[in-house]
């Protein structure tokens, strides 16, 4: 069976992780900051491994912005 | 001293068909003695069916052009009698250095699997490749196939006579008329065949300029490929460096879009790139300065009636990854048996159209390829630079991010999946590589490699278990190989039997695989044929 994206809570202590991605962008400027976004995607990526969740990913990422109006 | 791209090879010389009452019919014209024209007048001249080359020039490729020639065009060329003078005169090469700005970020190895004859790739001017096809098609001629090659024969006009087609050509001693069967076109990605005959030619412009620069040095870099992102001498541009035979080394240097052609061509402005790039003492000669763009793009179709496009002249793709010549070798390779097929009469003239699905299909995954090399050494957007640079950033510290460099994804064959000619795999546990549609792979025999042993007629080539020596199908004689795995090198075994314990391949002329069973069943067996000559 191929594995889901999840899109429930998944993440320990969710508060200390969002503390820590902004803490790991304190004192860059826009571009160290794209850059090292760019970086953690492409690494975060290789965890999942999994094609049809990446896909899944870039879909529900790609699908969440705010409509105006 | 003079090049070998400076020599006439094949001047123009009077034809007695320039003197005929009435246009003479011939079999087979090719169109163009680049090295897919040549290789298809081998093919078709080996195999007794005439072939004259007509080309409006009267010597090899000026400049290397392609260097880089890949394992499955070298198979074909030795089945067309060509392989080995161009492996002996090449360089090998399988290391791969990466740069990224000052620094070396990896290297890898292509580590090319044993068993095979012949290397994954060798590095080779064009202008050899061509002068040994050249070389062949004279020792063909001189042991009377038929086979000619006119120099300073340049086609004003072509006509569809339905049966046939009319050529207009025009030498230094003026015009003549030829009459042709079939007409190969093999005239380059310029194709004035395809002009002529008003045909689409669409697909996606990359806004880009490249130099290249081919130069003579005696320096110390190893016989490798370097690629540079973004290096200090060249900065927000790539560069590729890459040795030639006989001192000569490749140097490739993107300029951007908005440049000055005729400038940036001048010695005097190449120069200091260079030294830039090799540092203020090395010493060089330039051989060959060429500033090129490129654009990825097919024909819809590459056959029209009696006139078949091939190479180039149906397909261009960026240089990235040298999918260019290496997979009009394929397309050639792929038609040539088709054609004598139908030519015999022994197979239906809708055979031929197999040859526009199956080669499309590789012309489609090579401009795909080579369009994503091509979006990745070249990006077109802040997004895409950032992602990209990313990559590289990465790649110097973790292994995972290494197989995203894109630097050119290097040409491999394509396995023609859906291909009607195809009979569904009947060899449970059987490789995937060998799958039918795919081209055979390479091991070792007791003697030589098992690609001597197959290609140019229809081969049944059967493991631990036996098959008639000799079968007769609809006209089509077909041979047999049978082998033992146990007496020969475990490559054998790995490639064609994988889980199963007896194989039976119907193997094709071009070497690629019809259909494969566990066992020999003569009424599948003949089906199988009928497919794969579009008889069903």
């Amino acid at each position: 069976m191929s594995l889901t994206l999840t899109l429930t809570p998944n993440i320990d202590n969710a508060d200390d992780f969002y503390a820590d991605l902004l803490a790991v962008h304190e004192g860059l400027s826009k571009a160290e900051s794209d850059a090292l976004n760019a970086r953690l995607i492409l690494i975060l990526a290789n965890q999942i491994g999994d094609r049809e969740v990446l896909v899944a990913a870039l879909k529900a990422a790609k699908e969440s912005t705010h409509q105006p109006g | 001293m003079n090049k070998i791209f400076e020599i006439p090879l094949y001047p123009y010389a009077r034809s007695a068909d320039q003197d005929a009452a009435k246009p003479v019919r011939r079999k087979v014209v090719v169109v163009g003695a680049g090295p897919i024209g040549l290789a298809a007048a081998i093919d078709l001249a080996q195999q007794g069916i005439e072939a004259i080359v007509v080309d409006d020039n009267d010597k090899v490729s000026f400049g290397s052009r392609a260097i880089c020639f890949a394992k499955r065009p070298l198979e074909i060329l030795d089945r067309l009698g060509c392989g080995h003078p161009m492996v002996d005169k090449g360089v090998v090469w399988d290391t791969g250095k990466v740069f990224f700005d000052d620094r070396k970020v990896y290297e890898f190895n292509l580590l090319p699997e044993t068993g095979h004859e012949f290397p994954a790739f060798i590095n080779l001017q064009q202008y050899y490749f061509e002068e040994y096809l050249v070389n062949r098609a004279r020792e063909l001629e001189a042991e009377g196939a038929p086979i000619e090659i006119r120099g300073g024969n340049k086609v004003l006009k072509v006509t569809d006579k339905g049966d046939h087609t009319e050529i207009l050509i025009d030498t230094p001693e003026g015009q003549y008329t030829l009459e042709a069967d079939w007409l190969i076109a093999c005239d380059g990605a310029a194709s004035p065949i395809r002009a002529m005959m008003g045909l689409d030619f669409v697909g996606r412009v990359f806004e880009d300029n490249f130099l290249i620069a081919d130069v003579i040095m005696e320096a110390d870099f190893p016989t490798e490929r370097w690629f540079w992102f973004d290096p200090p001498f060249n900065k927000g541009q790539s560069a590729l460096l890459h040795k030639q035979p006989d001192g000569v080394w490749r140097i490739d240097l993107q300029l951007g879009w908005d440049i000055d052609k005729e400038e940036e061509k001048k010695p005097e402005n190449v120069i200091p790139r260079l030294k830039a790039m090799l540092g203020e003492d090395v010493k060089f000669d330039l051989e060959w300065v060429s500033i090129y763009t490129f654009q990825c793009r097919r024909m819809e179709q590459f056959r029209h009636n009696r006139v078949i496009f091939a190479g180039d002249a149906a397909h261009q793709v960026s240089p990235f990854g040298a999918r260019g010549a290496n997979s009009g070798l394929q397309d050639t390779d792929n038609l040539i048996w088709k054609l004598k097929l139908v030519m015999e009469g022994l197979a239906p003239e809708s055979l031929l159209d197999s040859y526009d699905v199956e080669r499309i299909h590789g012309a489609d995954e090579n401009i795909l390829n080579s369009s994503r090399s091509t979006d990745f050494i070249t990006p077109k957007s802040e997004t895409s630079r950032l992602f990209r640079d990313a990559v590289l950033d990465l790649s110097e510290h973790y292994e995972f991010a290494r197989p995203l460099v894109n630097s050119g994804r290097l040409s491999v064959p394509c396995t023609y999946d859906r291909s009607a000619l195809n009979t569904p795999d009947a060899l449970p546990g059987g490789p995937a590589r060998t799958r039918p549609g795919s081209p055979c792979p390479d091991a070792p025999l007791d003697e030589g490699f098992l690609l001597h042993r197959l290609g140019n007629d229809f081969t049944l080539l059967t493991i631990n278990t036996d098959v008639p020596a000799e079968l007769e199908e609809s006209g089509i004689k077909v041979g047999s190989l049978s082998l033992y795995s146990e007496a020969l090198d475990p490559a054998l075994a790995e490639r064609y039997l994988g889980e199963a314990e007896t194989a039976v391949y119907l193997i094709r002329p071009d070497q690629h695989v019809a259909a494969r069973w566990e066992k020999f069943d003569e009424t599948a067996t003949r089906a199988a044929i009928r497919r794969a000559i579009g008889k069903e």
